[in-house]
């Protein structure tokens, strides 16, 4: 049973990643983050690694926290591990059916330094919700490359210069990894649809986990772009397929959005600095390749 | 005409020693506050530069098992972290120095959690202490340029074969500008020769197994064997040094520096920045009261410099100023300190002073507070309590 | 007899406030004298209240610690005059420039400064000059003004160290109007 979109008039008003946080104007994470606690509501603890959402928006300084919920600012390389120890300790006393026990990671806390305790967890089953907001580089830190940066990114790891090193390899597709786990629910997001995300959310509640959430959360500051153009950026992601919004339940796939008549992925790509580089060749190379994604999910 | 740039930041300038060493193998994860070495680095290559390959590896553990398997294959190799990537790293730090690999690496001290910090103590470094591994600490961005330029010789040396690695205060001198002087490439390729694997190689003429099991009769004495490549280490680093400087023209002493310490009394022992400070402090007591003071700067903390101190036995007191704390115990360098006299005759009495953990600010007034508290325990020869905790809130300095 | 001044530059992240003390140090470099800046940052990353410490010396310095007695303050968000105390610590006969459209008589007296104050409208010069609102580097045209402590042309030579090409030719135009401009 899929998930069912909920309308932005009925999310709930009750806030739980506070005001006063300190990220960048204009931050992807920042909306997406407070439309999914907003679903998730009071009863979820949260393990929140390092990576914009705790250094460079919530945590601290002493004594403040940028969330209204339980939280543990877990190690780095293991935040899969401390949800696992807090699933696994709520349900020895007797509290799981209580709580949702939810991570929240970068995408270098998930698709690399994070990778291996996601796997174990996952394979061992825990009633755990992880969301990945991915803003595609190591940001916190200045914009460093990570397995989920896209091929033609500039980075600072992955910087231009004459021997143009943008990024070569293409994008860790980490929905897919977790898919071929054969966990009970995946899922795409973005905060340009929060609908579609609500109801997303809401559907990994229901099954309780483990579950696998992938948010697409551009980053004025690393993709270089107007802060005011977050949404739009999103948006585009999406018209022109190069982030599909669907969802495997159980192994059923279903496309959530389908775009019957695909905007050309410069449109998406020009309105970012970081990809100012990119040939026609380049671009093509990148056309062709959304255009065989598409395709095979039916687009 | 294109102005050159004279000022770096103590990131730059390890950046830069790198480069100039002509490092082959870098292999790195992002971490605060270190990011900006790896940048350089990745913008040197890019440019063409330097020759190297860099590998933005999926976590630290990974970062330093590339380098070591780069070592062993024969590349000269470089990395970079701080606190919780350096901890993460420890397994294969003792691997690293096991395995006799000349890994160079420069450590942005930062504190470690829990608490979260941002903000510079010698924890991080410190407490690899048993690994294995040369250990610098840096006092400013000259130093840091050069020490690392000057580790690879001592890494490398035939006598030596340890990793090394090179401390610099996390935002205090990785982000901090000052004037640096970049040696000429011609010059530092003079003072140091491409790197030559000669224990561990690739060769199927000569097949050898790196890290077999080794049984009670023989582990022994492959840990002997480290432990006479660390004392070959202080001679060498004595005499890289002494190179260092007939080549490019700059000494920062081998194992320790001994600052105003001919006519003294009462010293301040420490690491680092705090170190350059203290030097003020020392120039200001003498020049307002004449007092003998005078500043013992540890530069090697391993291997760590015992015949140096007990050429000072006859001082009458010692200041220690720790920025890391072994728990239970004491401050790390105090203690150590400490055992360096314990065997000779006559020795100062020691006062141990815990100080900027976390990134709280030492400044020149608070190790002149030091000294004067250093001389009263000269005067009355009694050492009240073992170690103080600098500014504590709710405290006093008693 | 050793020259030594230190000054407390005051911002927000994203404001160029960094990149200015380290233009600043590498200036008095350039002048044979030696130049230290030290930012001190909070952990966010843009918005956020910074603070650069800088360093001017005709002997190399040795001291790393914070600034706490400046001989200058330059504060290059109006809005931190009164969400933090930036004149601690501040010699009596030390000198405050701030970033403002005001004239500086008028600053002293609304916010009851006690201090010599100087005043450039820097975010206008950027917006007009650099088309951004980064003010921090034509605070230092300000700066070499009222002060005499650097010359311009050391400033200039600095800048190009660090931004190269148009940009840095944008922001020496911000610097020389900030000269330019500056009332005191």
């Amino acid at each position: 049973m899929p998930s069912k979109p909920i309308s932005i008039k009925d999310f709930p008003k009750d806030e739980f990643m506070v005001k006063g946080h300190t990220a960048c104007p204009g931050c992807g994470m920042a909306i997406a983050v407070r439309q999914a606690l907003k679903i998730l509501g009071k009863n979820t603890v949260l393990a929140i690694p390092a990576g914009c959402i705790a250094g460079g928006s919530t945590t601290g300084p002493f004594p403040l926290s940028g969330f209204a919920l339980p939280t543990v600012y877990c190690s780095f390389d293991e935040t899969a591990a401390f949800l696992a120890g807090i699933e696994t300790a709520l349900k020895v006393k007797g509290l799981k059916e209580k709580f949702n026990v939810v991570g929240i990671a970068g995408d270098g806390g998930t698709a690399d330094i994070g990778l291996q305790c996601l796997s174990g967890a996952v394979e061992r089953g825990h009633k755990i919700i992880y969301i990945c907001y991915d803003n595609e580089a190591y940001m916190n830190t200045g914009i460093q490359r990570s397995g989920t940066t896209p091929y033609g990114a500039w980075t600072t790891t992955t910087p231009v210069g004459s021997l143009r090193m943008f990024k070569q390899e293409p994008k860790k597709d980490m929905p897919q990894i977790m898919i071929a786990h054969k966990i009970p629910y995946v899922a795409t997001a973005s905060p340009a649809f929060p609908s579609d995300l609500a109801g997303k959310i809401k559907r990994a509640m229901e099954i309780g986990g483990p579950a696998y959430i992938h948010i697409h959360t551009p980053c004025p500051t690393g993709w270089r772009f107007p802060p005011e153009k977050t949404i739009e950026v999103a948006r585009l992601a999406v018209l022109s397929g190069m982030w599909i919004l669907y969802e495997v339940e159980n192994g059923v796939f279903k496309l959530n959005v389908k775009i019957s008549k695909r905007k050309p992925v410069k449109e998406y790509l020009s309105i970012q600095g970081r990809f100012r580089h990119l040939t026609a060749e380049d671009l093509e190379k990148i056309q062709k390749e959304v255009d065989e994604n598409c395709k095979r999910v039916g687009m | 005409m294109e102005t050159e740039k004279l000022t770096f930041t103590g990131n730059e300038s390890a950046a830069l020693g790198a480069k100039l060493a002509r490092v082959e193998v870098v292999a790195t994860y992002p971490i605060t506050p270190q990011s900006t070495i790896v940048e350089n680095l990745s913008r040197f290559i890019a440019n063409g530069e330097l020759k190297a390959e860099i590998i933005n590896a999926e976590s630290e553990h990974a970062a330093i098992s590339i380098c070591i398997g780069a070592s062993l294959s024969g590349a000269r190799t470089f990395t970079a972290t701080a606190s919780q990537g350096l901890v993460l790293m420890h397994e294969m730090l003792h691997w690293a120095a096991g395995a006799r690999t000349p890994i160079v690496m420069a450590v942005t001290n930062r504190a470690l959690c829990v608490p979260w910090s941002l903000h510079a103590d010698f924890q991080d470094a410190i407490s690899q202490r048993d690994t294995g591994w040369i250990q610098f600490y840096c006092e400013n961005n000259q130093e840091v340029l050069d020490t690392i330029i000057q580790a690879y010789k001592i890494s490398e040396d035939k006598r030596v074969l340890l990793p090394s690695m090179v401390s610099l205060e996390g935002f205090i001198l990785t982000h901090t500008v000052e004037r640096v002087d970049v040696p000429k490439q011609k010059d530092v390729d003079e003072f140091l020769p491409p790197y030559k694997n000669e224990f561990f190689y690739i060769d199927p003429e000569n097949p050898l197994a790196e890290n077999v099991v080794v049984l009670p009769d023989w582990y022994m004495e492959y840990r002997y064997q480290q432990e006479v490549a660390m004392q070959n280490a202080k001679e060498v680093i004595d005499k890289v040094s002494k190179e260092y400087f007939d080549k490019i023209g700059r000494n920062w002493g081998g194992l320790i520096e001994a600052y105003m310490m001919e006519d003294a009394e009462v010293a301040v022992v420490t690491m680092g920045t705090i170190a350059g400070t203290a030097r003020v402090a020392v120039r200001e007591m003498r020049k307002k009261s004449g007092k003998k003071v005078g500043l013992i700067k540890v530069r090697c903390f391993r291997p760590f410099p015992v015949e140096e101190f007990k050429k000072f036995s006859s001082l009458k007191a010692l200041a220690v100023i720790d920025r890391s704390y072994s728990f239970g115990c004491g401050g790390p360098l105090c203690t150590e300190v400490k055992s360096a006299f314990y065997n000779t005759e006559e020795k100062p009495l020691i006062l141990g002073v815990v100080a900027g953990l976390g990134g709280r600010d030492v400044n020149v007034g608070d190790i002149i507070n030091v000294l004067e508290k250093t001389i009263e325990v000269s005067k009355t020869g009694k050492v009240e309590r073992e170690t103080i905790w600098l500014n504590l809130k709710g405290e006093q300095l008693r | 007899m050793t020259y030594f001044r230190q000054l407390i530059l005051f911002g927000r992240g994203g404001m160029g406030v960094v990149t200015a003390a380290e233009i600043l140090a590498e200036a008095v470099a350039q002048e044979g004298k030696y130049g230290q800046s030290l930012p001190f940052f909070g952990m966010e990353r843009r918005g956020a209240p910074v603070r650069s410490f800088v360093r001017i010396s005709s002997e190399p310095i040795w001291v790393r610690s914070e600034v706490t007695e400046p001989d200058y303050v330059i504060v290059v968000d109006q809005s931190l005059l009164t969400l933090l105390d930036v004149t601690r610590g501040l010699k009596t006969d030390g000198m405050l420039i701030v970033n403002s459209s005001e004239k500086p008589q008028i600053l002293k007296e609304k916010l009851q400064l006690k201090f010599r104050v100087a005043t450039v409208n820097a975010t206008k010069i950027a917006l007009e000059e650099i088309k951004v609102p980064i003010a921090s580097t034509a605070m230092l045209g300000a700066f070499a003004k009222v002060t005499n402590e650097i010359s311009l042309e050391s400033i200039r030579k600095a800048v190009l160290t660090r931004l190269s090409g148009e940009i840095g030719q944008k922001n020496i135009r911000a610097i020389e109007r900030a000269y330019k401009e500056v009332l005191f």
